[in-house]
């Protein structure tokens, strides 16, 4: 292995996280300019939102019954099981629905993104591109920004909403419990606050999974194998962003809406 | 845009000032990783003229055609493109001048989740300035320039070597620019559909005036492009021997560790008494 000096490391690292955000700027901005590309961003939306549609349902589903049976089994320590639907929402609104379907779909289409972009990097596709007149941050970049932040968001109220049918059957099936009870109480919990959290998060989670599949795929070098690397960074990346990124927003927010 | 030197201005009409050369290298000079490929290199395509650029792998041959399109940047020097420096340009503006330039990458780099009609099509499409109707009809047109009319269904990965660099020619094409670079077309290819390459190449030369970079391994193909002239009433290209009046617009340039060795016509390279441009010709 190569020895590389702490400065050059840091160097190699600060350029990296500058032309990172030279392509996350750029992609906001080309959104905006001509032209636009609305054919390629309704097929990404569509490979985006419902290709991960399965894997969101399952998710959000077993994630919502498996947080009620933990929670209805503390709970019940407490005495207090009425609270359960509470619980349930709460948590899945405000943190597991958007977290989860952020990496869910940071596994599937961060990877896609960076295998897809690397690979027509290494086959001088983009340089193609380029000498054809065509801007790749408009014509590629832009429309997966876009429909990924519009698509997670729906992504995330589905994952949300199965959460608490998930909680809801085994609340009752498992349970015995009442479900309209869990329902009631599952409603009511919500405030403006929560749901605004809930829904903030996967606009920026969006975007995170979207700008860092492009970039890992459009820095990749070294042939196939440079895509592979490339493709295990981003998912490695956007993931371990998504959860760094959700701590604060949640902090930010908390203290913004004065949560005790 | 300003322009830096009196000689040269922008956006001349074909024919106006044949003299205007369409692409200067100014001591251009670039490295990878503290390796130097070019060298302070300079020359000109004229108007109209073919230059084949020879040098062996890694002589920077595929470098000197993405340095002309700005595709990548040199660390000194400059280089003008139909009077424009793109060594100045930012990335926005070179789109505009990329469009009236044509590249056949060594590769083809086709777009594979497009089909052939579509690949060939990219441009026109881009530009959406021209109705579907006519885009099919220029599609078919450059196909059969290439003969190629019966692919426009199918997907560069149901294509052949040498389909593929003929589909990268016919996108290069469809809308006749001025300048065409041509990276490595015959590559790998075999004799016979090199030939058929060349005629298109010949063809693009002598039937439209196009002026192009042309970067080759083989020095055979260079010599049959300046021996043969088009006839357009034929359909085929034909020995010079049979015209000896007629000029072919032929030049050549040799690579060698970094710097231009030789750049010149066929008569020249035939009199050079330089030992490895020697060896390289025999
Ligand atoms: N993007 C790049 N990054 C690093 N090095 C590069 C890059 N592009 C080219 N090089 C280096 O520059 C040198 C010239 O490359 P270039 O592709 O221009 O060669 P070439 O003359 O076209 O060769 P060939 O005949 O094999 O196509 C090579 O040594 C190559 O390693
Ligand atoms: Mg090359």
């Amino acid at each position: 292995m190569e020895l590389i000096s702490p400065t050059d490391f840091a160097k190699g690292k600060i350029e990296s996280l500058q032309e990172y955000s030279a392509l996350a700027g750029n992609s906001i901005v080309s959104l905006f300019g001509r032209p636009r590309y609305f054919a390629d961003m309704i097929q990404q939306a569509d490979l985006i939102g419902f290709g991960s549609l399965p894997i969101v349902v399952l998710t959000g589903f077993f994630t919502g019954a498996v947080l009620t049976l933990n929670s209805a089994n503390s709970l019940e320590r407490f005495g207090s099981l009425s609270l359960l639907g509470q619980l349930v929402s709460v948590g899945m609104v405000r943190e597991l629905g958007p977290v989860l379907t952020g990496l869910m779909v940071a596994g599937r289409n961060s990877s896609g993104m960076a295998s897809e972009l690397g690979s027509m990097i290494v086959t001088e596709q983009i340089d193609a591109m380029r000498a054809l007149g065509t801007d790749p941050m408009k014509k590629l970049v832009a429309p997966r920004v876009a429909s990924t932040v519009i698509m997670l968001f729906f992504l995330t109220i589905i994952s949300d909403l199965l959460g608490l049918v998930g909680g809801s059957a085994v609340a009752s099936l498992l349970l015995g419990l009442d479900y309209r009870q869990y329902w009631s109480s599952a409603w009511q919990i919500l405030k403006f606050q929560d749901v605004f959290m809930g829904l903030l998060k996967p606009l920026v989670f969006g975007f995170i999974i979207s700008t860092i599949g492009c970039y890992y795929g459009l820095s990749a070098k070294g042939g196939t194998q440079g895509v592979g690397r490339a493709t295990t960074q981003a998912v490695v990346a956007s993931s371990v962003i998504i959860l760094l990124v959700d701590f604060f927003i949640t902090k930010f927010l908390m203290a913004m809406f004065g949560y005790s | 845009m300003s322009t830096p030197t009196s000689t040269i201005s922008p956006r001349i009409p074909i024919g106006v000032e044949p003299a205007t050369p369409i692409i200067i290298f100014q001591e251009v000079s670039i490295s990878f990783d503290q390796k130097p490929v070019l060298r302070e290199i300079s020359f000109q395509l004229e108007r109209g003229e073919t230059k084949a650029i020879f040098g062996v792998a890694g002589a920077g041959k595929s470098t000197i055609l993405k340095l002309a399109l700005g595709l990548m940047k040199p660390d000194s020097g400059r280089i003008l493109v139909l009077g424009e420096d793109v060594t100045a340009m930012k990335e926005e503006d070179l789109f505009e001048l990329r469009r009236k330039v044509g590249m056949v990458f060594q590769e083809s780099a086709l777009f594979d989740s497009l089909n052939v009609r579509d690949n060939v099509a990219f441009r026109l499409i881009e530009e959406g300035q021209t109705p579907p109707e006519e885009i099919e009809q220029r599609v078919r047109e450059a196909l059969s320039f290439v003969e190629l009319q019966n692919t426009v269904d199918l997907f560069p990965s149901e294509l052949s070597g040498g389909m593929r660099r003929r589909v990268a020619i016919a996108r290069a094409i469809i809308t006749h620019p001025e300048v065409i670079l041509y990276d490595s077309p015959t590559g790998g290819l075999d004799p016979v559909t090199s030939t058929t390459i060349i005629e298109l190449i010949v063809k693009q030369r002598d039937v439209y005036g196009t002026s192009s970079l042309l970067v080759t391994h083989r020095l055979q193909d260079a010599f049959m492009m300046a021996s043969h002239y088009f006839d357009k009433e034929s359909g085929h290209m034909w020995p010079i021997k049979d015209d000896p009046k007629r000029k072919i617009p032929m030049k050549f340039l040799i690579l060698r560790d970094g710097k231009i060795i030789f750049d010149g016509d066929v008569q020249e390279l035939e009199k050079c008494k330089d030992e490895y441009i020697e060896e390289y010709i025999s």
